[in-house]
This record gives structure tokens, C-alpha cells and sequence, in this order.
């Protein structure tokens, strides 16, 4: 299927990225400019930049290909998606916003007022942005592999030098822009060859895809060994707790210009998302259709691709095909870059940022160092995406969901709502929710998936982690009442009171 | 009595503040919960009418089986609608709050 039509597509994303970044870099000047754009940006462009953010390799890829292969079920994964803006609206959308701060470790630290839950929160973000940039690079690679028959490292590769380009040279000013441009580009490039393939299928008689029954009724078992109803509820637990926990989505609320504002650019946000995933089903029916069963040595993440060729051949399938790897490389180059922004600016603030300053000081090294750490947050995890076997790419970052449900989501939720959290309580709470979701999460990919009930809770363990790691945190700030931050107080009032109530001592500048 | 707006009680995180900032709290999370309930009652509801009427299962509209339609489609304008209602009301919330607190 090489085609130069697709080389060239692919190309110019790469090149919009670029020369996009390059404007933001023009403007960037001071260090604030490099983490959160001055926190000018408007709801609208927001929110552009959010869902452009959001929708990865997973959503532009993955979610087809498992429509395509396992049915209704799998309409499960972009509602979950979705509805985890609903969920982070109400429950930390204005007051994330509020609290002034640029990062989760900063948030952490902010409301805690430790350095140990600070550096554990590090860790976590640094874990979750890499486990969520692999399937990016290992999509990149199928991607360009399908579409030019490139040895599959070409791909990712591609992808990393962009990132660490466009993120090293103008910081989050420059991506606001580029995310806000790429939401549009996934957009059209999934739309288009939906049309054009719809259109042909209703000229063709509208023949309906031969499949299984259970492919089309929700929840039913594969075998007597399935328990799907857990599996889903748990599966959309994870993405509803998940979006919130995930390093490079809160990492935005901080340029919004006030919390009513990042409420709004969330509404936004919801409706772009809900119409980007009308689209995925398209292909996953329309894939039944034209090919009744997967054929041997192709992977359902494909499906998207192989597509339009396949019922369209000549120029107009290889215009679609074009069209659709264009919009795939906007989709791993936009989520690759927001995860490798908030990966950069923790290892910069955490790792480079003291050892630069005690040598000299002032702005220019600082930035300095953040390119250095741009570099290391795109290497690392392409390296791992060269060793490791793909799962699937909607399944890996379903994994990423998870830890970030079962850490983040119950620190947020209980820094945000609840004044008796201690720092002893935040801890556990982080430390057995993280261990637990790790653990369950390696046993499954290290010994396969598993039949019954082990398997379920095993493969899916956002149900039973999240929970387990409430109740800790709960329980251990219950009995070590002596360890809630002194204050407490002062950070619920910045956290919670709008900002048109003047606050001379509470509130944080910018 | 007391001569000056409730804001300053809260930003010097007195008794006072604190009853206000009890309020305000408990009133937005109370909010919260109720479109989360909303949200899970409304995701339940798809499983259970598909347990309880079997031929929803199977029914189609327009060509497009009814599972199909509600999570492919119809989940997404509930969930923005939802989300337009909740900002709203919590909009109005912090505006009574604002009004409340500034009186001198």
C-alpha cells in the first residue's frame, strides 16, 4: 500500500507542527510563557487545544479496531472518555484552576505541604506520561509501515524528533496552538473518508456485516470464564477517574484565565470530544462489512487504514488513506507532545531545575535545562516502544487510566473536597493505590490475559483499587489527625471562592 | 454587628469565613454528586432495559441496532447537556456567594 500521497500527508502534519511551534516560540519569553502560555488563552481555544490534546493513537486508531473486532462493548471505551471531562468538571475543574499551581506535584505539594508526596507524584507523572507515550510511538510506527513500508522504527522515531522539537522550542504557548490546529486536522482526516465510505456503502445496497450476535448486544460473555458487566463498569470507571489523574489534561486547566472560565472551556471540550466519536463506529461497522473476519497477520489497529483502498481502489482510496495518515500522525504528534510537555516539566523542576540554578541562576539556564529534559521524555519511552511487544494501543493506554484512577483521582478528589486529609493519609492512599494498580496491571501483561474472576479483577482493577485506595487515605488521616497541613484552611478558601471575591492574603498571583 | 464584607472573615480564615466556606462548599458538592448519581443512573439504565425488555436488544432504528444508538450516539448531547447545567448552577452558586460575602 506505499503511496507518496500518504509520505506527503504525513509530512505536512510534521511541518505544520514544526512551523506552528516555531510561531509560539517567537512569543515565549519568560519561563511562566513556557509552562502555561501566560494563562491568556480563551475557553474556546481551550478547549480546541484540550480535545486536540486528548485524542491519541488510542482514539484515532485503536477504538476503531476494537469496534471492528470485539462490537458494541467497545462503544463503552469512548463514553467513558468522554464522560471523564464530565467528571472532572464537577469534582476539580474551577478549584485545579484556582490553586495556582503548575503541575500535579505542584498541586500535591501546594495542599499537602510535603516534599516526599511532591516526589511521589513526580514519580507517578513521569510513570503514567511514559506508559501513555509508548502506544503512541509504536502507532506512529504501524502507521507509517502500513502506509509506505517503512521498517517500523522509521515511524516513531519520526514522532519523538518532532515532539522534542516543537515541545524544546516554545513549551506549552507554542503547543496550546499546535494541539488547537490538531484537533481540527483529526477531525476532517476521520470525517471525510467516513462520508465518502458511507456514501459508497448505501450506493452499494447497504449489505449489512455478517457477524456473531453477541458482536452487536452489550455485555454479553465471550465463555462461560467472561464476566463482562464487571469488566466494562471497571473498564469506564478507570477512564471516568483516569482523565483527571492524567498528567497532560490537568496540566491545561492551568491556562485557563479563571476557574469559571475552566469550567466553561470543559463544556466545550465535552461537545468536541462527542463529535469526534460518532466517528470511530463508522469504521468499525463499516470494517465487518469488508472484511467478515480480521485476515491472518493483521492487527484490528489498522482497520482505519486499510480501509479505503480496500472498497475504493485507485487514486480516491489513496487519497482517503492519505487523508487518514495525516490525521493519525496529528493524533500520536498532539498526545505525544502534551504527555512529553508535562513529563519535561517535571524532570526539568525536579531533576534539573535545583542542580542548574545552584550552579548559576537566573532565566536562561533554566530554559536551558528544560530543553535537556524535553529530550529525556521522548527517548526513554521510544526506546521501551522498540522492546516491548504492542498490546493493542487502546488497551495500553486503558492501563495508564487505571494507575492514574487508582493515584491521582482519590488525591485530587480528597485534597479538593476534604479538610481532614493528612499528609500521612494522602501518602498511603497514593502508595497502595500505585502499588496495587501496578502490580495487577504487570501480572496481566507479563502472564497474558487470564479466564474467571482473577482475570477480571486482574486486568481491570480501577473497581477495586480506587476504592481500596480511598479507604486508606480516608482511614490513615482518620487516625493521624496531628498530620493535617497547618494550612489547610487558607488552601480550601484559594481552592473554593470564586474569584470575583477580592482576597488580599488567600489568593496566589500569577 | 459586623461592619465590613464577610471576604475579609474569609481571608483571615476566622470562624466566621469558615461557616461561610462550609457553605459554599457543602452547596457545590452537593451539586457534584447529583450529576454524578445522574451519570451513573443514566449509563445503568442502557444494561437494565436491555435485562428487563429482551427485544430492545435486537431492535433497530433507522437500520441502526438501539444499543448502537445510545452508546454511539446519544450518550454524547446527554453528557454536554449535563455539563451546560452544571455550570450554570455552579455559576449561580459563587454568584449568590460573591453577593453575600462583598456586602459591606
Amino acid at each position: 500500500m506505499s503511496s507518496p500521497l500518504s509520505v506527503a500527508a504525513v509530512a505536512l502534519v510534521c511541518l505544520t507542527t514544526l512551523v506552528v511551534g516555531a510561531l509560539g516560540l517567537r512569543l515565549s519569553r519568560r519561563t511562566s510563557d513556557f509552562y502555561v502560555a501566560g494563562r491568556t488563552v480563551s475557553p474556546r481555544l481551550n478547549a480546541s487545544a484540550i480535545s486536540g490534546e486528548y485524542l491519541s493513537a488510542a482514539s484515532f486508531l485503536g477504538v476503531a479496531g476494537l469496534i471492528y473486532d470485539r462490537g458494541v462493548d467497545m462503544l463503552w471505551l469512548p463514553v467513558g472518555y468522554t464522560l471523564g471531562y464530565l467528571v472532572l468538571l464537577v469534582v476539580v475543574a474551577a478549584p485545579m484552576r484556582r490553586s495556582g499551581a503548575y503541575t500535579l506535584p505542584d498541586f500535591a505539594e501546594a495542599r499537602l505541604g510535603s516534599r516526599a508526596i511532591r516526589l511521589v507524584s513526580s514519580l507517578l507523572v513521569v510513570g503514567i506520561g511514559w506508559l501513555y507515550l509508548v502506544p503512541q510511538f509504536q502507532g506512529a510506527g504501524l502507521t507509517l509501515t502500513l502506509v509506505t513500508g517503512a521498517p517500523a522504527w522509521v515511524g516513531g522515531f519520526v514522532v519523538m524528533v518532532v515532539v522534542a522539537l516543537a515541545v524544546g522550542a516554545g513549551g506549552m504557548r507554542s503547543i496550546t496552538f499546535v494541539q488547537a490546529v490538531q484537533y481540527w486536522i483529526k477531525v476532517t482526516a476521520l470525517a471525510v473518508p467516513a462520508f465518502v465510505l458511507l456514501a459508497l456503502w448505501f450506493r452499494s445496497g447497504s449489505p449489512a456485516p455478517q457477524v456473531d450476535p453477541s458482536w452487536s448486544i452489550p455485555l454479553s460473555p465471550s465463555g462461560p470464564d467472561d464476566h463482562p458487566t464487571y469488566r466494562t463498569a471497571s473498564t469506564v470507571l478507570a477512564l471516568c477517574l483516569g482523565t483527571m489523574g492524567l498528567p497532560h489534561v490537568l496540566v491545561r486547566y492551568y491556562t485557563n484565565p479563571d476557574g469559571v472560565g475552566a469550567r466553561r472551556t470543559t463544556v466545550t471540550v465535552i461537545a468536541l470530544l462527542g463529535f469526534f466519536y460518532l466517528l470511530p463506529p463508522v469504521y468499525g461497522a463499516l470494517g465487518r462489512v469488508a472484511y467478515p473476519s480480521l485476515p491472518p497477520g493483521v492487527r484490528s489497529d489498522t482497520i482505519v487504514l486499510r480501509l479505503p483502498e480496500t472498497v475504493l481502489p485507485g487514486l480516491g482510496g489513496q487519497l482517503l488513506t492519505a487523508m487518514l495518515a495525516g490525521g493519525a500522525f496529528a493524533a500520536f504528534l498532539s498526545t505525544a507532545s502534551g504527555l512529553a510537555m508535562s513529563v519535561t516539566g517535571v524532570i526539568d523542576q525536579e531533576l534539573l531545575r535545583p542542580r542548574v540554578t545552584r550552579m548559576a541562576g537566573g532565566d536562561v539556564p533554566g530554559i536551558r535545562g528544560f530543553r535537556v529534559a524535553a529530550i529525556l521524555a521522548v527517548v526513554i519511552p521510544y526506546g521501551v516502544s522498540r522492546v516491548t511487544e504492542p498490546l493493542g494501543l487502546a488497551t495500553t493506554v486503558g492501563l495508564a487510566f487505571a494507575v492514574a484512577a487508582a493515584t491521582f483521582a482519590p488525591l485530587i478528589m480528597l485534597g479538593v473536597w476534604w479538610r481532614r486529609l493528612s499528609t500521612w493519609g494522602a501518602m498511603a492512599g497514593l502508595v497502595v493505590g500505585g502499588t496495587s494498580a501496578t502490580v495487577a496491571i504487570g501480572w496481566t501483561i507479563a502472564t497474558g490475559p487470564a479466564g474467571g474472576w482473577t482475570g477480571a479483577l486482574l486486568a481491570s482493577p480501577a473497581m477495586w483499587a480506587t476504592p481500596l485506595a480511598v479507604t486508606t487515605a480516608v482511614l490513615v488521616s482518620l487516625a493521624t489527625p496531628s498530620r493535617i497541613p497547618a494550612g489547610t484552611r487558607r488552601t480550601m478558601v484559594r481552592l473554593h471562592t470564586p474569584e470575583r471575591v477580592a482576597l488580599a492574603r488567600s489568593r496566589i498571583r500569577d | 454587628m459586623h461592619a465590613r464584607p464577610v471576604s475579609r472573615d474569609l481571608d483571615e480564615q476566622t470562624e466566621l469565613g469558615d461557616v461561610y466556606l462550609e457553605g459554599l462548599m457543602r452547596a457545590q458538592l452537593r451539586l457534584s454528586v447529583a450529576v454524578v448519581a445522574l451519570t451513573v443512573v443514566g449509563l445503568a439504565a442502557l444494561p437494565i432495559t436491555l435485562l428487563l425488555v429482551p427485544a430492545t436488544r435486537t431492535i433497530t432504528i433507522g437500520g441502526v441496532p438501539f444499543p448502537w444508538l445510545v452508546l454511539g450516539v446519544a450518550v454524547y448531547p446527554a453528557a454536554w447537556f449535563l455539563a451546560r447545567w452544571y455550570t450554570r448552577q455552579s455559576e449561580r452558586i459563587e454568584q449568590d456567594f460573591a453577593e453575600v460575602v462583598d456586602a459591606p
